[in-house]
């Protein structure tokens, strides 16, 4: 009986090792996830200095008169380094310098907008949350530490000092971070924002999908109802089922060479990436809206012929209604796909430092994923927060893309 | 103005749909005439008659629109040595003309001081140019507009006289809807002759600079040694013999792929069995998506993940135990690539030992077999053909991968087969050959697509014999 009782041990073993196994699988999804939601976080709080700012009509080169186009070309530059001054008095050139840095570049962009908006305010004094610098901001955070030596910190003491001085009089505050919602990218993180990104990848996956819906329904419609078995057919079936498995980096070079090569279309613009992810995502699209046809029963069909009905009236009346919720979820899925790619994205220039938000499908642009490739190769510390919050926010959009996918699949899809 | 343009076909078209059905109908009902098609179809005949012309003439004019700017604006008045420019000179020229034409009409208030340099930059004719431009798109964009309502509705309103009894629409417009849908299903084919021919076009490119034998036989791959010396002799020669050798793009490759199938084949087997298998129906519906959530993460998200936390944890972990370890080896992308194939190779795996009768466990079973002993006795072999297969599939993946290398592999050519080392990858020399400036008459750009050439033949031959095998195999049990 030892005999049986090894088999019995081997059973077990083997049981436990696949479930190991399985386990180890679920453990790496909740390795991945915990890691970026804890770098990531960060992202959407600022740190902001409170200061008094006066918009001095010396300093200010336009006038309350001056139309809202001509405010905002203007340059503010100067009365940002007036306003640094007036809150830290009796700086000299060198200290300036290092206290000017505490603040964000961009400073003149944030006194632009208050201007643009509201013109009468120059002339007179407010109190505003000025964005700090991301250096400072990532001290305040605690993800730089303070107590290294000098030569070591992006910081230093003289710097420190102001800040706890700032700090004392409770003038250092962390407010939301609308500018990562509302922003371009920018060369400094503490105004890099996901915004023109976003719009490129939604005018991407805009031009996807009035690319790959119609055909693909179309060209399934035409496989699954229309032809007859035959080497055609079979030629298609494997070309498609290849084509789904061709690596994205091939339909990127297609796109480079053919559509900006060969028909001379615009780099780095969303039309052309777009159009790429749409033959991309064609196969899939193919591939589930066969399914969905197929799995409407033939008595349909049938019936629809029996009273008079002619092919197309057939297809297009009857069994298209029925297998469209399929179709759109094979869809939505295959979006979702698309949406993360990012190879296809780098072969069309589709990786430019882009600071403008794409207005429309011919403007140059990035898109999600790109964006969060070029900000992981930037070696500050305020851009890996923004990588990893570029990432939740992807996931976030794959997650409410598939979950609409699933929602319509077991609200409108029909069991036979 | 051009996409509103196509909206107004679009609508114009729906609006004619209605006319073309009216005028159908009154055939009937006051002319009490017999039509040969339902009523729908003298207006779907009506939208026809619109849509195919006007969408081809908006394409053309889109697509022309630029060189039609062009003629506008490059004529030898305003430039007299126009004849003598370079391609790029005129490329530049017409650049600067139209960021001109954006401010040129501005009144002064609206002027920033960056608008007032560039015009104030300008020189007199390029002024002109920007005000010709200017009127000419103003112009441009109202007549596109003009043309796409009075081109729809005399189209319109030709298909409408044309419907009469005699007129059959109904064949006329299936004959159309089977073109198109006939159409749509070849644009597949047309994508992968179009992938084929925009790589083989660039490749040939690339083999005129670079001996074939040498590129496949060479074991030293160094592309920056591609430079222009003098104008006259062009390209050093013994430079470029030994620039692009693809062998150890190709070594660091199927190291990377290794790695990973060592990792993604038993876990993804595994996973498979214990959830087609041993998993209770509750267990399999909370872990089969949560595993399947790792498939649909963004690749790039991996390549963040293995460059950010896993390489500097295995060199960490290397020089612990004394071994150095580099910060890009290929162990950390071949480790993050694996672990995103491992739902690709379990939800294959899955299907395909599902796919397998019960009358054969059944039979294991009845000859006293425990579960384990009919899994890898019976079922197993019964499914090989089909994870062979799903194998086959998850290597085409691995090597076609790209960010997770881009990011965590190294760029530096390494003949070597430890893991240990920094290796690079053919998607990666793909991607850094590429980005930057794209020249077309370079090898340095052209041989990304001799590149990708290759790899397009390497994952079509998986790919084929894949799903060949399945496609085999779902017969046996069908």
């Amino acid at each position: 009986m030892t005999d049986l009782s090894k088999r019995l041990a081997a059973e077990k073993r083997f049981k436990y090792i696949a479930m190991f196994a399985m386990c180890l699988s679920l453990f790496f999804v909740v390795i991945l996830m915990l890691k970026i939601f804890t770098t990531g976080s960060g992202a959407f709080i600022r740190t902001t200095i409170e200061a008094s700012v006066y918009f001095d009509p010396n300093t200010i080169e336009v006038t309350n008169e001056s139309s809202i186009k001509a405010i905002k070309k203007t340059s503010y530059v100067n009365l940002a380094d007036q306003i640094v001054k007036d809150n830290h008095p009796n700086l000299n050139d060198e200290k300036f310098i290092l206290v000017r840095e505490m603040y964000t570049r961009k400073f003149d962009f944030q006194l632009r907008d208050y201007i643009a908006n509201d013109p009468n305010i120059i002339g007179k004094t407010i109190l505003m949350d000025i964005t700090a610098s991301s250096d400072l901001d990532q001290i305040v955070k605690g993800n730089y530490p303070r107590d290294v030596p000098e030569a070591q910190r992006k910081i230093n003491d003289y710097q420190l000092s102001v800040l706890d001085s700032l700090d004392a009089d409770g003038k250092i505050s962390s407010t939301f971070n609308l500018w990562f919602f509302t922003n371009g990218d920018s060369r400094d993180p503490e105004t890099a924002g996901i915004l023109g990104a976003l719009m490129g990848s939604f005018y991407a996956l805009l031009i996807c999908f009035s690319f790959a819906f119609p055909v693909g329904l179309l060209a399934s419609i035409y496989l699954e109802e229309f032809v007859r078995p035959g080497k055609l057919t079979d030629f298609i079936e494997v070309n498609i089922n290849n084509l789904a498995a061709v690596p994205s980096i091939v339909y990127g070079l297609l796109g480079l060479g053919m559509l900006i090569g060969v028909f001379g279309m615009p780099y780095q613009v969303p039309l052309v990436g777009g159009l790429v992810l749409g033959f991309m995502t064609l196969p899939t699209i193919i591939i589930a809206s066969r399914a969905s046809l197929r799995s409407v029963p033939p008595s349909i069909r049938e019936a629809a012929l029996a009273v008079g009905a002619t092919k197309t009236q057939t297809v297009f009346h009857h069994v298209i209604p029925l297998s469209l919720p399929g179709s759109l979820t094979g869809t939505i899925i295959g979006m979702a796909q698309a949406l993360g790619e990012t190879a296809p994205l780098l072969m069309v220039g589709m990786v430019a430092f882009v600071m403008d938000i794409p207005g429309g499908a011919l403007d140059p642009a990035t898109g999600l994923p790109s964006q969060i490739y070029l900000w992981s190769e930037s070696a500050e510390r305020g851009f890996l927060e923004k990588t990893s919050a570029g990432i939740m926010l992807l996931l976030g959009f794959l997650i409410t893309m598939n979950t609409i996918a699933v929602i319509i699949r077991r609200k409108l899809e029909v069991k036979w | 103005m051009v996409y509103v343009s196509l909206l107004l076909v679009f609508l114009l078209s729906y609006f004619f749909y209605f006319i073309g059905k009216k005028r159908a109908l009154n055939l009937t009902i006051q002319q009490k005439q017999t039509l040969t098609a339902l009523p729908d179809y003298y207006g779907y005949y009506t939208v026809i008659i619109i849509l195919i012309p006007a969408i081809l003439i908006w394409f053309f004019l889109l697509i022309f629109k630029s060189n039609f700017q062009e003629i506008f604006v490059m004529s030898p008045l305003l430039f007299p040595d126009i004849e003598m420019w370079s391609a790029s000179k005129t490329g530049l020229i017409m650049n600067k003309v139209t960021n001109l034409s954006h401010v040129v009409n501005l009144p002064e208030i609206d002027l920033s001081v960056g608008d007032k340099s560039i015009l104030k930059m300008a020189s007199e004719s390029e002024l002109i140019a920007a005000k010709n431009l200017a009127g000419f798109d103003k112009i441009y964009g109202w007549a596109n507009i003009t043309l796409f309502i009075i081109l729809p509705v005399l189209l319109g309103f030709i298909a409408t006289r044309m419907i009469s009894t005699k007129l059959n629409a109904q064949p006329i417009v299936e004959r159309v809807i089977s073109y198109v849908i006939k159409g749509s299903s070849y644009i597949a084919i047309l994508i992968t002759f179009g992938i084929f021919f925009s790589l083989i076009f660039e490749a040939i490119n690339f083999f005129r600079y670079v001996n074939f034998i040498d590129f496949f036989f060479n074991t030293s791959w160094n592309p920056n040694r591609a430079f222009v010396i003098n104008a006259t002799e062009g390209f050093d020669q013994e430079a470029l013999k030994d620039a692009f050798g693809f062998v150890p793009l190709l070594t660091g490759t199927i190291l990377i792929a290794t790695v990973a199938m060592i990792v993604a084949i038993p876990l993804g087997l595994l996973t498979a069995i214990y959830l087609a298998e041993y998993a209770s129906t509750r267990v399999r519906n909370i872990a089969k998506p949560i595993i399947e959530i790792l498939a649909g993460i963004p690749t790039v998200v991996y390549g963040f993940f293995a460059a950010l936390s896993l390489a500097p944890f295995i060199k960490d972990v290397g020089e612990s135990v004394g071994l150095p370890v580099s910060a890009e080896s290929a162990l950390a992308a071949g480790l993050a690539m694996g672990v995103m194939i491992i739902p690709f190779v379990s939800s294959l795996s899955d299907d395909v030992i599902k796919a397998v009768p019960n009358s054969l466990r059944d039979g294991a079973y009845a000859l006293g077999a425990t579960k384990s002993e009919t899994i890898k006795k019976v079922v197993l072999p019964a499914a090989l053909a089909g994870i062979m297969g799903s194998f086959l599939l998850a290597i085409s993946r691995a090597i076609g991968e790209t960010m997770i290398v881009v990011m965590a592999a190294s760029l530096r050519a390494n003949l070597t087969f430890n893991p240990l080392e920094p290796a690079t990858t053919i998607t990666t020399q793909i991607v850094t050959s590429l980005i930057g400036d794209v020249e077309f008459d370079n090898p340095k750009t052209l041989v990304a697509f001799a590149l990708g050439l290759t790899l397009f033949i390497m994952t079509l031959i998986l790919n084929v014999a894949a799903i060949l095998i399945v496609k085999k195999y779902r017969e046996k049990y069908d």
